[in-house]
């Protein structure tokens, strides 16, 4: 394990934000580890590891000007962190339905308790304003097996009137 | 036998393209019995190619009978496979013995006609679909320089794109 930091930037979205906070991190001879990057609700939000030979409040004090230029909200975090430290998932799940209160919570809930351990999740509502749907997908380990993740999801379904289903995930390696 | 090294991205002789075996030689055969016995050191791992282990000949190996989920040919030595038709297409999740700790979501032709020859010169036509057929598109395409890196789709685009989610 090395000493990465944990950037995390959010704010209003506009074109250039990467190239610019990413510009500033090389500048400051850092190196960047793994990102995820997405546009939730209209805003540009990031988070991503980065290397930096200089010390936490260096950084801070590099990257201020730049975030608020920007009018991004940064926050910096010391973490113990490497890279090569992937998980396989071996179930992607699909849940979907019309729009309701709680229902990520009952959803990952029932998933944890059937052993589920999260890797990815993305939570998007469409449809229109005066019908939402929510869509939601999940990539995970299921840690009790598939059969506890599926028994899991035909209840999670029946009880709120979802489509819930999932699809084992069987990576081809070659 | 001889356990062989498998090169490892970004290693640039992964982009060659290899040539296709013109002779059926007992170096061909050895060569087969060696690749075979790299690639069945690696657990998990369902498919090799001639290029991988630094041989630029049109060569690829492709097993996935311990996973009887999935309907299959049993152990195949491919010699200049060549595709002859493909139907279809199909989102799954791929790795490679030359790309460690990274997988990712590839597009494949669901079903393929395939036309190949093996260690002893005779030719063999297959149809196969699903798990088998990506594997041996995988392998395809290290012989023409291609990683599954090349063809990674993003989840994002994996959703809207509405193709059939495989595995
Ligand atoms: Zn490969």
């Amino acid at each position: 394990m090395e000493n990465w930091l944990m950037l995390t930037l959010v704010g209003k979205d506009r074109p250039g934000i990467v190239a610019e906070i990413t510009h500033a991190l090389f500048d400051l001879q850092g190196n960047l580890g793994e990102a995820s990057m997405t546009r939730l609700g209209g805003n540009f939000t990031i988070m991503l590891m980065v290397y930096v030979p200089e010390k936490k409040t260096v950084v801070e004090e590099k990257l201020r000007p730049v975030c608020d230029k920007l009018k991004l909200f940064f926050h910096l975090d010391e973490i113990e962190a490497g890279l090569h430290q992937h998980i396989e998932p071996d179930v992607r799940i699909s849940i979907h339905g019309a729009d309701q209160a709680g229902i990520v919570a009952r959803a990952t809930d029932a998933l944890n308790k059937a052993g589920l351990n999260i890797l990815n999740l993305e939570s998007d509502v469409g449809g229109n304003t005066d019908s939402p749907v929510y869509v939601m997908h999940i990539e995970g380990v299921a840690g009790k097996g598939l059969e506890a993740v599926d028994q899991a999801l035909q209840k999670l379904a029946r009880e709120n009137d979802v489509v819930a289903r999932m699809t084992p995930i069987d990576t081809m390696v070659g | 036998m001889a356990l062989l090294n498998v090169l490892i991205y970004p290693d640039e002789r992964l982009k060659q393209i290899s040539q296709p075996v013109k002779e059926f030689s007992e170096d061909i055969k050895k060569f087969v019995r060696d690749l075979e016995e790299t690639f069945r050191s690696f657990p998990g791992c369902v498919g090799i190619a001639a290029p991988q282990v630094g041989r630029f000949e049109r060569i690829v190996l492709v097993d996935i009978s311990y996973k009887p989920q999935h309907v299959n040919h049993g152990f195949l030595v491919l010699i200049n496979p060549e595709i002859t038709s493909s139907e279809g297409a199909s989102l799954g999740r791929e790795g490679c013995l030359s790309v460690p700790d990274y997988t990712g979501k590839v597009e494949r032709a669901k079903s393929i006609t395939l036309e190949a020859c093996n260690e002893n010169g005779e030719e063999h036509q297959f149809r196969m679909s699903g798990y088998e057929a990506r594997a041996v598109q995988h392998e395809i395409d290290h012989l023409d320089g291609k990683l599954f890196l090349d063809r990674l789709v993003s989840r994002r685009n994996a959703l809207s794109k509405r193709i059939e989610l495989s595995t």
